[in-house]
């Protein structure tokens, strides 16, 4: 098979080969990888061809995508620990999984995703800064979905799972060759609305793309206590295919959720795809891994870092030069400091919008309500100040 | 079509039957909503008529039901939903309250959620388990939600049609032992505003107040009153969230009597809100505290003894009674 791709042209080892740090078992399930945690191109048949468009610009671009997303996580994460957010909740370590996927969407594609996409997001062209509003408590979400088909952050996991499954339905009955990505991780695979998007999604032959990111950790819980079999395993028992694939390689992500949406687009239904990948952080900053993780766990994991294993192969082939990387640098400052100022510009709401866009069409309760509370709060318009 | 007599059932069928012609966007789905016809025949003959892709039977699973119906009003739908029966809609609770309810708010108006999901509540069919129950306080409960409830055929037609209509979630609740009761129907006429009460009968002494089954369990009453020289007014609140207040106090302000009546467990149910509300806005023009008449604390019970359960023309008369001697 020929493959015209600068990577191709590159020594390879076999496709069999399993990543290192995991030792291969008769159990232990296949994962697709294209870059190694050394960051050397393997080889595999069924999925080089899905990323043998990608020159050095393409391939710079991801680079530039986990780098400007993880220095936007690490800026939020700073920042809710200065006060100006309450919450923050990093996918520090998931940088490829979300960009892969997220750069393999096309613009009239739709994104379902939970509270942590915010790498998906930023291939979304939604503005960083957007994300940080529900966390620094001034509105619940508030971007236009539609704006740049990517869905509200949903919190109750699963949910949005059944939303991405009832949107592709209406591609499918619009004729359109749209393809839909529902993202979630290992705690959410059990939850009911999980099963039933896969029943729906399967019965109806929707386009969707389930994309599970199995970071290893829900909160404190393992994996092993959410299942018994690799998580992708479970789309046979529903009738649709599914696929394991390093998280960690942008490269393998891009190719397999390519894999994946051109099969919805054909009308062959859902794809379960597991990113296989590690939580590097907390759960939130509310949260203390040490409690129940050891660091161990988590240098392992360092070795096979996303960011890493493709710096070292765009240097390995002369891809990028110390000049990229120093621009690079710069940019992410220059994007962690929009990003501070803008959370630290960003308004209270007015004390009326709570009542704002409850309903559609009005409700009578909320109108006398906020008029209620309107008066309630001007009534301390000629009070005295405290202290004055 | 003008003025035609029809069945409660019959009415339902034909708004949905209206409103899959009119609106290409509107889509009709639920459990065995399609070949069958429902298991109350509502949907009957509207998948012959407009086929598997508008009139959808779905797998057995309320949430999978309601959380694909969101993805489809998101993508430009509206989606008429069916939960097979009151008991049934629970698995779908997460879904209706935490996404369905809470999504446009949460864009800041920039999406809408036009679904309306019909449920078939109360009992008095003689029904197993989960078949008879009232849960439209735990729906009103959840702002983002509407809820409504026709108590006659007409109402059915037209009530259902601005359900589908509107922008925002509207929570349907279809009174199931009404189904088969008939009532003439305009289909030309200009009906009421959706969330507007009704004088179903005027009087004078003492307002009863209620909705679905329970109106015409109220007529039943007032006439049976009227021949003890007793004045009832009867008000068809129709709609649960919001709730017609002005006309429950202009009706109030007049007879200065009210009793609630409704077959959802009084405690915590609608007529508590609505005890509380007129005793603010009448305290001068009550004669006698809001009563309440309605389910017991314990579980809906079995069929046998759901007579005794449910609120009828005498404990509805006892209750008038009982507020006529303070």
């Amino acid at each position: 098979m020929t493959v015209e791709n600068t990577a191709a042209r590159k020594p390879r080892r076999s496709s069999k080969r399993v990543s290192a740090a995991k030792k291969p078992t008769s159990a232990e399930p296949q994962l697709v990888q294209l870059l190694t945690p050394e960051g050397e191109r393997v080889e595999h048949p069924d999925y080089d061809h899905f990323v043998a468009d990608l020159g050095p610009d393409e391939l710079r671009g991801l680079y530039r995508d986990m780098v400007l997303t993880r220095r936007f996580d690490a800026e939020a994460t700073a920042l809710q620990r200065q006060g100006e957010l309450g919450l923050w909740a990093s996918l520090l370590g998931q940088e490829a999984a979300q960009i892969g996927s997220g750069r393999a969407l096309r613009d009239d594609d739709y994104v379902f995703p939970t509270y942590r996409e915010h790498g998906v997001a930023w291939c979304r062209g939604v503005d960083p800064t957007n994300l940080l509003g529900m966390f620094r408590g001034v509105n619940h979400g508030g971007w236009d979905p539609n704006s740049n088909n990517f869905h509200l952050y949903t919190i109750v996991i699963g949910s949005q799972t059944l939303h991405a499954t009832g949107y592709a339905m209406g591609v499918a009955k619009d004729g359109a060759d749209s393809a839909v990505i529902a993202y979630f991780g290992d705690g959410a695979s059990s939850q009911g609305d999980v099963a039933e998007s896969f029943t729906f999604s399967a019965v109806y032959n929707a386009p969707v793309v389930f994309f599970c990111q199995n970071n290893q950790w829900a909160i404190s819980e393992p994996t092993e206590r959410q299942t018994r079999v690799p998580l992708y395993q479970r789309a046979q028992g529903f009738g649709f295919p599914g696929v394991r694939v390093d998280g960690n390689d942008v490269l393998a992500c891009l190719a397999v959720t390519r894999s994946a949406l051109e099969r919805a687009r054909r009308g062959e239904g859902p794809t379960l795809v597991e990113a296989f990948t590690y939580r590097m952080g907390a759960h939130t900053t509310s949260d203390d891994p040490t409690r129940y993780r050891h660091d161990d766990e988590r240098v392992a994991w360092e070795a096979k870092d996303p960011i890493l294993r493709l710096r070292k192969y765009l240097a390995a082939q002369g891809l990028a030069d110390e000049a990229f990387f120093t621009e690079l640098d710069a940019e992410s400052d220059a994007l962690a400091k929009r990003v501070r100022e803008a959370v630290r510009a960003m308004p209270d709401p007015d004390d009326m919008a709570m009542f704002d866009n409850v309903y559609a069409d009005g409700h009578a309760l909320v109108d006398e309500e906020r008029a209620q509370f309107a008066a309630y709060q001007a009534s301390f318009a000629d009070a005295p100040q405290e202290g004055k | 079509m003008a003025v035609e007599k029809m069945s409660l059932a019959k009415a339902l069928n034909e708004s949905l039957r209206k409103a899959l012609d009119t609106d290409p966007k509107v889509l009709v789905m639920g459990e065995d909503v399609g070949k069958l016809g429902g298991v109350f025949r509502i949907t009957d003959g509207l998948q012959k008529d407009f086929g598997e892709e508008r009139v959808i039977d779905t797998p057995l699973a309320e949430s999978g039901i309601v959380g694909t119906a969101i993805g489809l009003a998101l993508r430009g739908y509206r989606p008429v939903v069916e939960i097979q029966f009151d008991g049934f809609v629970f698995p779908a609770y997460d879904q209706i309250v935490t996404q369905l309810a809470k999504m446009h708010a949460r864009a800041l108006g920039k999406i809408k959620l036009p679904v309306v999901v019909r449920i078939p509540y109360g009992g008095g069919i003689g029904a197993v388990e989960h078949h008879s129950e009232s849960p439209e306080a735990l729906f009103a409960h959840v702002a983002g939600l509407k809820v409504v409830s026709p108590s006659n055929a007409a109402d059915g037609y037209w009530m259902l049609q601005q359900a589908i209509q509107s922008d925002d979630p509207v929570i349907f609740f279809e009174p199931k032992r009404r189904y088969w009761d008939k009532g003439e129907v305009d289909t030309e006429s200009i009906p009421d505003p959706l969330h507007a009460a009704r004088v179903a009968r005027a009087g004078t002494d003492i307002t009863l107040a209620a909705y679905g089954p329970m109106v015409k369990v109220c007529l039943e009453a007032a006439a049976a009153a009227e021949e003890e020289g007793k004045s009832v007014e009867v008000l068809d609140l129709r709609s649960m969230s919001p709730i017609d207040f002005d006309a429950v106090q202009k009706s109030v302000e007049r007879t200065g009597r009210l009793v609630v009546v409704h077959e959802a467990p009084v405690f915590y149910g609608s007529g508590a809100e609505i005890a509380a509300r007129i005793t603010e806005r009448c305290f001068y023009h009550l004669e006698a505290p809001v009563l309440r008449v309605g389910g017991f604390h314990a579980p809906y019970p079995p069929a046998r003894l759901e007579e005794e359960y449910l609120p009828g023309l005498d404990r509805v008369l006892d209750a008038v009674d009982r507020s006529l001697a303070y």
